[in-house]
């Protein structure tokens, strides 16, 4: 017969002593209780946050210039989402890789988003009565490529200058685009787009992919969130609005991001989930791994919880 | 001897052949005897706050999800514009806190017990499987708050999921996705393993402490080598004796003396077998 040594860390010697009275159920009820009572407490004391999002009209209205700052960006494909990669763009070259693996670019672009189109260029088309809109839109989507961008990057120097509000637009080399951009405003201001954004064959729609990643572009949202301290380098995946303890189990995660090289890495959110997979097997596997097994052992916490057994052994 | 055509038929009786039903009865009631499965006596060893946080975990869970439920009765959208609404999911966010809370208490106190010792370790596993499992059902439940923090929570964390491939699946600005999974398809993982991480802790009992001094044949003594804990409760443990030959020490009815527990099997109702 094939035999192993016992082992302290995984083998041992099941208990024949003395047992005691437990009752299984009185505990688990009492426990119950308690905690219902501590959770009722909390919940009056606490509440818990709730605040509104941003929406394209909430965002249009209070920062109308970093709206039509993204809005073109988003014209030209050149906003974060227009050159996100998968799963959202076939941009070339921009996706995370770990080691020559790129895992999204894999599993492939089963979301693609055309910024132009989805986000300016379609819903403008939803408005009705707009012939000036439609003939300018038609001439925009006539010209070529290059006359296009021509008129992006122009209408996009317009918009970054300092005294930009989104209403003093001065006229200049940009075609058709000035008027694109003054009737998205327009369309955002109003709400109507978030809800074409949201535009679905169903009428009902519960995703909110467009939206959200039209907003996230513009630097409204990071702001606010900044001011909240939500932001990645503020351990803004585990915050949340208020003074509330957000998701504290995430702690390991997002402490991941603020350490080198995945907080400057453009690898770094790949990385920081490979080494997170790595520790989760780890943690599961603990029970074979030699060493890591023996450092309950080793550190000797556990007289704390038998230090009653130690004692009558004495 | 020759068998009679009425002996062969009792033989073969289809009413005496074990039905799938007759089989899983019977290996349930042999693995979980009623007083395995709600004990009223305990190890003596089991005597310290530590062990109530498993037991808090589960009641946390039970709160999580009847505040749940409350909240699900109305919609999503109900605690946005009612008192009542916000009341609940007040509860449930603070019992999901609480939550977390007694299960970290509990799994690194069951690490330094290193609970996994004496074929617990499948118990182990069940316990970080529904630790990883019940973060991602309170992410998913953040980004279904349908406020400010879901948004910046999904648009943060998209890039992360989809580095990983996932998000091509898995797009966490879908609202309707995520909150199904919040609502019906990660909650019922969590209770399945957890379920069988109770029933383990159940049926391989409360660990017990590591032995001081050392066993005293621990230099000497041998075990069979065998797999990592899923064997029949009634094998009988062969150890080695130190003059080599083998002895039978411990079987599931738990009689006669202790029982050496690692790559072999264990029980002993007796104590009731506690958390």
């Amino acid at each position: 017969m094939k035999h192993k040594t016992f082992n302290p860390d995984r083998d041992v010697v099941e208990w024949d002593g003395p047992s005691v009275r437990y009752d299984v159920f009185k505990e688990v009820t009492v426990c119950f209780v308690v905690v219902l009572i501590l959770v009722a407490a909390l919940s009056a004391i606490f509440s818990s946050p709730d605040e509104h999002p941003v929406t394209v009209k909430s965002w249009s209205t209070a920062d109308p210039a970093d709206f039509l700052q993204t809005a073109i960006t988003e014209l030209a494909g050149t906003s974060a989402t227009g050159s996100y990669g998968p799963p959202y763009t076939t941009t070339p070259g921009v996706s995370q890789k770990l080691g020559p693996i790129s895992l999204e670019s894999l599993a492939g672009t089963r979301i693609p988003i055309n910024t132009a189109q989805d986000f300016v260029i379609g819903p403008l088309l939803t408005l009705p009565n707009a012939p000036a809109l439609d003939a300018a839109i038609a001439t925009f989507k006539a010209a070529s490529a290059k006359q296009q961008a021509s008129w992006e990057s122009a209408y996009a120097t317009i918009a970054a200058s300092p005294s930009f509000t989104g209403f003093n637009v001065k006229p200049g080399a940009y075609g058709p685009v000035g008027l694109m951009m003054s009737q998205l405003l327009s369309m955002a201001r109003s709400g109507a787009l978030d809800g074409a954004l949201l535009a679905s064959p169903q009428l009902y729609d519960t995703n909110y992919t467009k939206p959200l990643l039209f907003i996230q572009d513009g630097g409204y949202l990071p702001n606010l969130a900044s001011a909240q301290n939500l932001t990645g380098n503020q351990w803004g995946m585990m915050n949340e609005t208020g003074s509330y303890p957000g998701q504290a189990w995430l702690w390991l995660y997002t402490l991941w991001y603020q350490v080198p090289p995945m907080n400057t890495s453009a690898n770094g959110d790949v990385e920081v989930w490979a080494i997170m997979m790595v520790l989760t097997v780890l943690l599961a596997l603990v029970p074979f791994i030699p060493g890591l097994r023996s450092i309950p052992r080793w550190t000797g916490l556990y007289r704390l919880v038998w230090r009653r057994y130690y004692r009558s052994l004495r | 001897m020759t068998t009679t055509a009425s002996e062969a038929d009792v033989a073969v009786s289809p009413d005496d052949r074990p039905t799938w039903t007759g089989r899983f009865r019977a290996r349930a009631v042999g693995s979980f005897p009623p007083e395995r499965l709600l004990p009223d006596r305990q190890p003596a060893y089991v005597a310290s706050w530590i062990y109530v946080f498993g037991a808090l975990t589960l009641a946390a869970f039970a709160v999580v999800l009847l505040s749940g439920a409350v909240l699900a009765i109305e919609g999503p959208a109900w605690y946005h514009s009612s008192s009542v609404g916000l009341y609940f999911n007040s509860m449930h966010l603070w019992g999901t806190e609480l939550f977390f809370f007694f299960m970290v208490v509990h799994l690194w106190g069951k690490f330094f017990m290193a609970a996994w010792r004496g074929r617990r370790r499948a118990t182990w596993i069940t316990g970080v499987l529904a630790f990883v499992i019940s973060i991602a059902n309170a992410f998913t439940g953040y980004l279904s708050q349908q406020n400010f923090d879901s948004e910046w929570i999904g648009t943060q964390a998209k890039d992360g999921i989809n580095s990983t491939g996932a998000g091509a699946f898995w797009n966490v600005l879908n609202f309707g996705q995520m909150l199904l999974w919040h609502v019906l398809l990660l909650p019922l993982v969590v209770a399945v393993v957890v379920g069988i991480h109770v029933l383990l802790v159940r049926r391989r009992g409360v660990v017990p402490p590591f032995s001081r001094p050392e066993p005293a044949l621990a230099s000497t003594r041998a075990l069979p080598a065998g797999d990592i804990g899923f064997a029949d409760d009634t094998t009988t443990t062969e150890i080695s004796s130190p003059d080599g030959s083998a002895a039978a020490v411990g079987t599931a009815a738990g009689g006669g003396g202790p029982t050496v527990t690692g790559p072999s099997p264990t029980g002993n109702p007796e104590d009731g077998e506690g958390r």
